[in-house]
């Protein structure tokens, strides 16, 4: 089944469909520029987001997610797979067909610091996208740029003021105000709150959920905090070295963990409370994210996994449906009871390939499986 | 009782700038004994880095004015020559400093930036010092220490970098480490990994550690005592239990509040510190932090002292708010009155 004949069923087009989206980068050396290897960034993401939701996007430094949010909006060319937005394939399109489109997807980036130009005023900055998307008159632009600036928290007299007038955080809100400048449907928010002190970092995820509610935004929100998506997120995907290992509705992440990895991104997740934190087993993951360049075979996680197995350094584990929306790619699922396993390796054996379509959100309709005990079962043993 | 290392009286730092006088550090005092954990938390613009430059002797100049004692084993590093503080840099107080994307100079190998450092402290030959410097790499966990010393800091990661800045910190084994915001710059895996390499280096190493954050999260595991600052001001102080189990001053509150938590339901909304860090050249009447107090009345219009006001003896905090009152209400902030839901 395909999923413009499941979306038929559902009535219901995803806002942002990609598939199999792979970003590849090539290193050139020498005289004559050959491609000698090739950095495996994206390697083979598929996902949809529906309208109005927050997809939180996970993973440490190096694991291709800020690639991933640039490729969707297409500041990165796509090396192969298909960027469905609102029903049109845009990963081809020409800058004169995508332009209008890029009216409806913004971004948000990191550093508040890097991200504004120091030598234009605020209002420029964010009258900027309606300047060059020719939107209303200089005075309307105007008005509409003091509104905007409001919504985000700042003052419209602050039109006049250049970005090193601002606070980190004040800074981060005059980008959130650019992005919402072309009333955007999508808004991809590249580690948003990273740069900030975790009371601005508060004030910025509540002003986020404020503003989707207000113009019905939908987020991609990249993050390497799993504390910080859990605030925004309805459904989280967790990215290691290039590809989804784990996507989730968001609460059932944090109490069902399936994939080890992302058992130790939670558990390096700081508790403010001394007691709880003293108790806590840490699962500190040795070393860094491997190269992208030569990715470890089989599973990728496997070099630093505590559960690896010879399975898992001979054949890479696809992305199943555990129920309930909930998919991971792993040998030795955690926290999945014997029945869902059978299930799921029943239904693998007849739909080898059709794992990965079934990140698509509507496919959770098909065989969902809410009551999914949290009982936690060790599967090194079978 | 272990050995007293450092001693801090009262210290205050100004900077004399076009806009006016920045009173950058009002008063802060502290003691650090040998073994110990020390957490200095507040915003950026609280004072808690020029602290630290300040015992690193790194703020001194023509604009700064400084008040007070830093004392060292009994040595005021205040009252000491220029000179003379370098013998105290890196053989006494080590610093990390938080971005160590900057700190690195990218056109030398990571090797030759810490045999620098070695052999500026000390009288040793080249190899001995290189091969002290592959040591360290090793005990900081930098895997094949022996090739990766002659790496430049651009074939290192973000986790790897901060390490190689510890190494350079432990190099001429300080007493004191000085870690201003290590991990802020780092993702959290790594973040846990550095946190930990600091608690097991400062008993390898027999020092006492002073960590400077913005997120209390991330000292509830190492710290001994905590000491929250605000515009330049200690606004708490006590040991961990008692700034994460008794807080007493409501932006302790709000810190604790903005952290959001995995061991708790998820709030309809995360609590926020309304407003912004108050300027330092003129800051607020009375209590620092009253214009962005939810709980601020009459009295606040005059600074409170930092005082004892709780039964432990040496939990100190300024705010005026009845301690009772105080404790029935303070959940509401620190965890959106979810405890009280359930």
């Amino acid at each position: 089944m395909t999923v413009l004949e499941q979306t038929a069923q559902t009535g219901e087009t995803p806002l942002l469909e990609i598939h199999h989206v792979k970003k590849y980068f090539p290193i050139r050396t020498g005289v004559l520029q050959r491609e000698v290897a090739r950095v495996h960034a994206v390697d083979d993401v598929t996902f949809a987001v529906r309208a109005g939701e927050t997809l939180g996007l996970v993973g440490e430094s190096g694991c291709g997610k800020s690639t991933l949010g640039r490729t969707i909006v297409r500041l990165l060319e796509p090396t192969d797979g298909e960027i469905i937005f609102q029903g049109t394939p845009i990963q081809s399109l020409r800058t004169r067909r995508l332009r209008p489109l890029r009216r409806e997807m913004q971004m948000v980036f990191q550093d508040p610091y890097a991200s504004l130009n120091p030598r234009k005023r605020v209002g420029t900055i964010v009258s900027d996208p309606m300047r060059i998307h020719d939107l209303g008159s200089r005075s309307e632009q105007k008005r509409r740029v003091g509104e905007i600036l409001e919504t985000v928290g700042l003052s419209p007299e602050h039109y006049n003021r250049f970005p090193h007038e601002f606070s980190g955080g004040q800074r981060q809100r005059i980008g959130i105000a650019r992005a919402l400048a072309l009333r955007p449907k999508l808004i991809i928010a590249d580690e948003p709150v990273s740069a900030l002190d975790v009371s601005i970092q508060s004030q910025m995820l509540n002003l986020l959920e404020d503003l989707q509610n207000e113009f019905n935004l939908t987020y991609i929100f990249i993050a390497h905090d799993l504390g910080v998506v859990r605030h925004v997120s309805d459904r989280i995907a967790v990215m290691y070295l290039g590809k989804i290992v784990e996507l989730s509705p968001a609460e059932e992440l944090y109490t069902r963990p399936i994939m080890p990895y992302t058992e130790a991104l939670l558990s390096a997740v700081p508790i403010p409370d001394p007691d709880l934190a003293e108790k806590r087993e840490r699962i500190v993951l040795e070393g860094d994210v491997p190269s992208p360049i030569n990715p470890p075979s089989g599973c990728r996680f496997h070099p630093r996994c505590r559960y690896a197995t010879d399975v898992c350094q001979q054949i890479e584990p696809p992305l199943v449906d555990y129920g309930n929306g909930h998919l991971a790619a792993c040998h030795h699922p955690l926290n999945v009871d014997q029945e869902t396993l059978q299930r799921v390796e029943v239904a693998q054996e007849h739909t080898p390939a059709a794992a990965d379509e079934s990140a698509m959100p509507e496919d959770t309709s098909g065989h969902s499986n809410p009551s999914v005990a949290p009982t936690t079962r060790d599967t090194r043993s079978s | 009782m272990a050995e007293r290392l450092l001693e801090v009286n009262d210290l205050k730092v100004r900077f004399a700038t076009e806009d006016g006088i920045v009173r950058a550090v009002d008063g802060i005092s502290f003691e650090l004994e040998r073994g110990k954990v020390l957490g200095i938390v507040g915003e950026s613009g609280s004072g808690k880095s020029v602290t630290a430059m300040t015992l690193m002797g790194l703020t001194r100049g023509v604009n700064a004015g400084f008040e007070g004692e830093v004392l060292y084993k009994g040595t005021d590093l205040l009252k000491v020559s220029d000179r003379a503080m370098q013998g105290y840099r890196g053989n006494e107080l080590g610093m990390i400093f938080q971005d160590p994307m900057t700190s690195l100079n990218p056109v030398y190998r990571i090797g030759e930036q810490i045999v620098e450092a070695i052999q500026s402290h000390e009288r040793v030959d080249k190899r001995t010092a290189r091969s002290r410097t592959i040591e360290l790499l090793r005990q900081v966990g930098i895997p094949n220490p022996e090739t990766r010393v002659d790496d430049f800091p651009h074939q290192f990661s973000g986790g790897m970098r901060q390490r190689a800045m510890i190494a350079m910190a432990l190099s001429c084994n300080p007493s004191v480490l000085i870690a201003d915001e290590p991990t802020t710059a780092l993702d959290v895996t790594i973040q846990a990994q550095i946190v930990e390499l600091v608690s097991r280096l400062k008993d390898d190493f027999d020092s006492a550690v002073i960590f400077i954050t913005h997120d209390l999260g991330v000292i509830a595991d190492i710290a001994d005592e905590i000491i929250v600052m605000y515009a330049g001001r200690v606004v708490e102080r006590g040991t961990k239990r008692d700034v994460f189990y008794d807080p007493q001053m409501p932006y302790t509150w709000g810190l604790l509040g903005s952290i959001p938590r995995l061991d708790r339901p998820r709030p309809e909304r995360l609590h926020t510190i309304e407003g912004m860090p108050p300027s330092l050249i003129n800051p607020p009447e009375g209590c620092k932090f009253r214009p962005r107090c939810p709980h601020a009345f009459e009295k606040c219009k005059q600074e409170p002292g930092l005082e004892n006001r709780v039964e432990t003896p040496g939990h100190l905090d300024r705010c005026w708010l009845d301690v009772e009152f105080k404790r029935d209400h303070r959940d509401e902030t620190i965890s959106g009155g979810s405890v009280e839901a359930a």
